[in-house]
């Protein structure tokens, strides 16, 4: 199980404060590693309850919502998309009402095609209702860009919902069903990340089926295919020594889910994680001795080398594939800039997923 | 190469020998570039710090939402845009009163505040969390923490009583702004949940049109060029600009006269070297190398001068403007590279421009033919027909812009008509006259002295012309400023009513000062006062209290009113408008105003129009009673008194004492009177100086188209010499000629210069502030500036003619034989 796993998202979600204020900073990241005095502990145990876990945790530090998905056009031509909203809370304590309150919101959306790669970023502060969530009935907003359920959303499922955003040159809205349970990470949604305690509260919706429209540059095509949902929130998500990792969520053509990253650290010590989540539901967590993780070909991305394309082996599985990416370019120039994009694979396994690199 | 350098030294010689002529045409060049660039130096500072204002976190240079009747609007008015997909930021605006002193209060919301807004003072990464996170920060350019005495981290009270987050500068904010989160801004101002405007950022999508969402709850305002700052500084700048395009002008006559004598003088120079080998083209390249060496060399010094110029006059300028208009320049000088460009390009231009007719004449000159004498008088007549048909256009233009000119820069027009025409119009004038004199002279000594006088005059006609622009600004200049200043003093005695003005730190030391003086005996009455401000057609209007008392009844001035104004305006349905305001806004007595009030709209009769110079804002006074009952957060703390004279002192000082009251806080109306004055007086210190400058510099274009003619005239004299008449009865004739013909420009220059006057006040004065004010003239102030004209002339004149009384009879003799 990927303790671990919850420190891709932390990172982006820790830098949404500096982030906003228009500058990327290495410091920002080690901000995250200071100590959690103040906030919620995130400690084993806990008994998920929906739909109350859908809604926000202000007592805690950091919280995500996160969705990837892979698509196709009527022509069959394949494209990704992301929805991702972040809550940062600015201090601990009481929510202070109005102005002073002190969550502090952040959002990407992305879409993703062989030929093109749009994104886009919103912040907000917390307390005015320009964005939130709302467990019952589910809505996440931030400015016009949401995710909604409606009376008849299954909180078991979190589906159906809608889910809409737009940037300057796309835009997209598609609704999402899913027939199977959210799936709890880790030890019943207790995600250990490091020796050291750190862990998060985590689950994850892998089973939706999406269709709608996208639009890129005022031209609207019909989509469908599958898409991917993490829930996490935590307090001290990341270890000081962590500099980046890379992530990759995939579906199996069988209908299983396969979640894995490797961590990267300053002593060149790399951790790989991986999750094994059967078509029925089941999860299983890999272990990293059992994982190899192995970049075959880096594109040069605004001025970086990137491992956009790997060779994966889980010899416990009968795995291995290689992966390549849609569009190499697939570059979130945001305040806190990362590669993510839509990837297949082809091998023992044949299908499609989403690859995130950070800290290159 | 070789050629062209001994060409140049030869040419060069001719200086050595004639250095009073190198210098003059030095002094114009650097004339002509000095007061111009000063001038830009200072126009071009003022427009950075007008831009920056305007930039402030937003300001006009952003599309906006607003209210339609200006007033704030609820805040979820924002978060709907904001979901229905609009880049809107919330921006909430007042003014706070700090220990007495108002300040613009700005509350911003830094998440969503767009990044393009021009040269807008930014906040840093880390910035940012300590600003919006409780206690968050007061953002204060740096002059604002002197005016407020106080240091980085202070947290000031405002008259509510409610403590300011710490003070923090940030560099680039404009001055008299206090920047705070909008939360913040809410908490200080009581406006929970109100916003003033939103700005529009960079459209992320196609959102959906303003009507659907917020109804017509909001109008859009596009972004402006012109700020309100440079609207009404116009007038201002256009003033410096057209002192300095005047010294530009008389600083080219100069050199056009230096220039002229020396290409004259160095004719026959000229036909030897041609005649030695040296080609045409080699010959004018090097004359035109030669002036443009010497314009960078002048345009150099000239924008020295000009740097000095504008860093004396700007502690002035910066005054005037913020006394005039509320408008806040740095008092430092910075210069971009730009201007010294432009300074020397203008020096140049200048000089080739000046230089244009003697260089032509060069690129003409036949190689053999003799070298003629000037022929002025030959071509005199022609021209003079020309240049008087030239004057009458452009009278006919000025008529024109009188008629049917709306705008400032159609007055300013007017103006600059006028004194042109005149300028054309005056060698004609001069001539009918000295031909008036021919024709009564009797003898042939008086009969020459006017032919003479006339043949003289296309000579000396652009030095005239210059004597009479600097002349005639300088009386209309003078008697507008002394109208003004005689106005606005008598205005002043009927404005200050009361004896001693209190100003308190905030209301309860307001209440605690009131209480005191109930118990004193010689407090003969307490003037309640207070000012609010509002937005009428989205501009920014003050509102004044009037306390009901006989004593302003008497004495307050009001230049129109309706019967028995003073009591319709008790209940609180009426008010008094600023002069300027009523011209802005259309309004006359009789007509009825709408404000809008924090609680709903205010109707008021306008019952009297009263005079409010100086102000930048328009004003409307009403009860004060009535103006608390509307505006319930206005701070009570302005008082007058009514003490007699003797007991002022005491209770001034009992009053510091009790209280801790500063000398700003509180003070006798004696003080006040003078600070007002000495404030206005400093508004027209840049006027003065500039008015000093221009008619030094025409004094010089005197002086130089004096020694320029002393020189070609030899051949005149000579004769005149030879059948007898001495050297000294010559320079008595010769100073005589010259000062009757300045005494003639100079009077020529009086009714001109009253008729600039006019222009100023009843035109100029009420587009660009909007009060007129009555027309006096000031016989003794004309009289004075005419001798001092003559004067002038005297000392220009003095040197030629003390020159020719002692020249040597051997000098008057080559005249002979030379071929001149």
């Amino acid at each position: 199980m990927s303790a671990d796993k919850l420190s891709r998202r932390a990172f982006a979600g820790g830098i949404a404060a500096l982030a906003f204020a228009r500058r990327a900073s290495a410091q920002g990241y080690a901000g995250l590693g200071e100590s959690a005095d103040g906030f919620a502990k995130v400690t084993p145990g806990k008994t998920f309850s929906f739909p109350g876990d859908h809604g926000p945790h202000p007592d805690f530090r950091i919280e995500w919502w996160y969705l990837t998905a892979n698509l196709v056009d009527g022509n069959g031509a394949a494209c990704g998309l992301q929805w991702t909203l972040f809550r940062q809370a600015a201090k601990p304590g009481p929510q202070a009402e109005g102005w002073a309150n002190q969550q502090i919101w952040m959002a990407h959306a992305a879409v993703t095609r062989a030929d093109t790669h749009r994104f886009n970023e919103l912040f907000s502060r917390g307390g005015i209702g320009q964005a939130g969530v709302e467990a019952k009935p589910f809505v996440a907003w931030i400015d016009d860009r949401e995710m909604k359920g409606t009376e008849r959303t299954d909180d078991r499922t979190l589906a159906p919902v809608t889910l809409k955003a737009s940037g300057a040159d796309f835009s997209y809205a598609l609704t999402l069903d899913a027939d199977r349970a959210v799936v709890l990470q880790g030890d019943r949604g207790y995600s250990r990340k490091s020796e050291r305690g750190q862990a998060s509260y985590y689950y994850s919706q892998p089973f939706y089926r999406a269709r709608g429209t996208l639009t890129v540059d005022d031209i609207q095509v019909e989509v469908s295919g599958q898409a991917w949902m993490d829930r996490e929130w935590s307090s001290q998500p990341l270890d000081t020594d962590q500099t980046g990792w890379d992530w990759l969520s995939l579906h199996l053509a069988s209908g299983d889910k396969l979640m894995l990253y490797r961590l990267r650290q300053k002593d060149g010590h790399d951790h790989p994680f991986g999750n094994w989540i059967s078509a029925s539901g089941s999860t299983e967590m890999i272990a990293g001795s059992d994982i190899q993780m192995t970049p075959k070909a880096t594109a040069e991305v605004a001025g970086r080398k990137l491992p956009v394309e790997w060779q994966i082996a889980i010899p416990s599985r009968s795995l291995s594939i290689t992966c390549k990416p849609l569009n190499p370019g697939a570059w979130m120039g945001t305040g806190f800039s990362y590669w993510e994009g839509p990837i297949s694979f082809a091998g023992t396994h044949d299908g499609v997923g989403y690859l995130e690199l950070t800290g290159y | 190469m070789r050629r062209g350098l001994w060409v140049l030294a030869v040419l060069l010689s001719h200086w050595r020998r004639h250095r009073m002529q190198f210098a003059t045409l030095l002094i114009g060049l650097i004339a002509a570039t000095a007061l111009w660039s000063g001038v830009q130096a200072i126009n071009q500072q003022a427009r950075t710090a007008y831009d920056r204002a305007a930039a402030t976190f937003g300001g006009v240079r952003t599309a906006t939402l607003v209210a339609p009747n200006a007033a704030t609007f609820p805040q979820n008015l924002f978060i709907k845009l904001r979901r229905a997909g609009w880049p809107v930021s919330p921006v909430l605006e007042g003014r706070v009163q700090i220990n007495g002193r108002s300040m613009r209060l700005l509350g911003i919301e830094p998440v969503t505040l767009p990044a393009d807004v021009g040269n807008a003072p930014r906040l840093g990464a880390g910035d940012l969390s300590r600003f919006v996170a409780a206690p968050g920060q007061t953002l204060v350019a740096r002059e604002t923490l002197g005016d407020l005495h106080q240091d980085e981290g202070a947290m000031p009270s405002i008259s509510s009583g409610a403590k300011l987050p710490p003070l923090h500068v940030l560099p680039q904010l404009v001055p008299e702004v206090l920047v705070v989160d909008i939360g913040v801004a809410q908490r200080l101002l009581n406006k929970p949940d109100q916003v003033s405007r939103l700005l529009i950022g960079t459209a992320k999508g196609k959102p959906a049109p303003l009507q659907s969402v917020v109804g017509d709850q909001l109008r859009r305002v596009e972004p402006s060029d012109e700020t309100e700052l440079e609207r009404l500084t116009d007038s201002f700048h256009l003033n410096l600009t057209a002192f300095g395009l005047l010294s530009f002008f008389v600083g080219l006559f100069i050199v056009n006269s230096a220039v002229g004598l020396a290409f004259e003088q160095r004719l026959p120079m000229l036909r030897t070297l041609r005649a030695c080998g040296a080609s045409a083209r080699l010959v004018n390249s090097v004359l035109v190398l030669e002036l443009v060496a010497l314009a960078l060399v002048a345009g150099l010094i000239g924008l020295v001068c000009g740097y000095v110029i504008a860093a004396a006059l700007l502690p002035d300028v910066a005054a005037s403007l913020r006394g005039l208009y509320g408008a806040q320049i740095p008092g430092q000088l910075t210069l971009r590279p730009e201007w010294w460009l432009a300074g020397i390009g203008i020096s140049v231009a200048g000089a080739i421009v000046a230089a244009a007719t003697s260089l032509i004449k060069a690129v003409r000159m036949p190689v053999l033919a003799t070298a003629q004498p000037r022929a002025w008088q030959q071509r005199q007549r022609r021209w003079l027909v020309l240049q008087s048909l030239a004057a009458c256009a452009v009278f006919a233009v000025a008529l024109l812009l009188l008629q049917y000119g709306q705008s400032l820069i159609a007055g300013f027009g007017l103006l600059a008509a006028l004194m042109l025409g005149a300028a054309l119009i005056l060698p004609a004038i001069l001539e009918i006259l000295l031909l008036a004199g021919q024709r009564l002279a009797r003898g042939p000594l008086a009969l020459w002295f006017w032919a003479d006088s006339r043949q003289q005059l296309s000579g000396l006609s652009l030095a005239l012309m210059a004597l009479l622009l600097a002349l005639s600004v300088n009386v209309g200049v003078s008697t507008m400023v002394e109208t003004f200043s005689r106005t606005f003093v008598g205005w002043l005695d009927g404005r200050l009513a009361a004896d001693v003005y209190i100003s308190a730190a905030d209301n309860a030391q307001a209440i605690a000062v009131r209480n005191w003086l109930k118990d004193r005996s010689e407090v003969q009455a307490i003037l309640s006062g207070g000012r609010a401000e509002t937005l009428v057609e989205g501009q920014p209007v003050e509102l004044l209290g009037l306390p009901d008392h006989p004593l302003y009844r008497e004495r307050w001035p009001l230049l129109e009113s309706a019967p028995r104004a003073w009591e319709q305006l008790v209940p609180g349905n009426a008010a008094f408008i600023s002069e300027q305001l009523s011209r802005r806004l259309n309004v006359r007595v009789g007509d009825v105003i709408e404000l809008p009030a924090p609680e709903g709209t205010w109707e008021l009769d306008i019952v009297g129009i009263y005079a409010d110079y100086g102000n930048p804002k328009g004003q409307l006074a009403v009860n004060v009673a009535a103006l608390i009952r509307h505006f319930p957060q206005t701070p009570q703390t302005r008082i007058g008194l009514i003490v007699p004279r003797d007991k002022i002192p005491g209770l001034i000082a009992a009053l510091q004492k009790q209280f801790a009251l500063d000398d700003r806080a509180v003070a006798d109306q004696a003080t006040v009177k003078a600070e007002s004055i000495r404030i206005f007086n400093r508004t027209f210190a840049v006027t003065s100086a500039l008015n000093a400058f221009t008619l030094g510099v025409a004094g010089i274009a005197l002086l130089t188209s004096l020694l320029t003619l002393a020189n070609s005239r030899l051949p005149q004299l000579a004769p005149l010499w030879a059948i007898g008449v001495t050297r000294p009865r010559l320079a008595a004739i010769e100073l005589t000629k010259t000062l009757s013909v300045a005494l003639f420009t100079s009077l020529l220059a009086v009714p001109l210069g009253l008729l600039v006057a006019w222009c100023l006040i009843a035109i100029v004065n009420v587009k660009a502030f909007g009060w007129r004010l009555p027309f006096h003239v000031f016989p003794l102030q004309l009289a004075e500036l005419v001798a001092v004209a003559l004067v002038a002339s005297l000392c220009a004149a003095l040197l030629p003619v003390l020159r020719l009384a002692r020249m040597q009879p051997a000098s008057l003799v080559k005249v002979f034989a030379n071929e001149r």
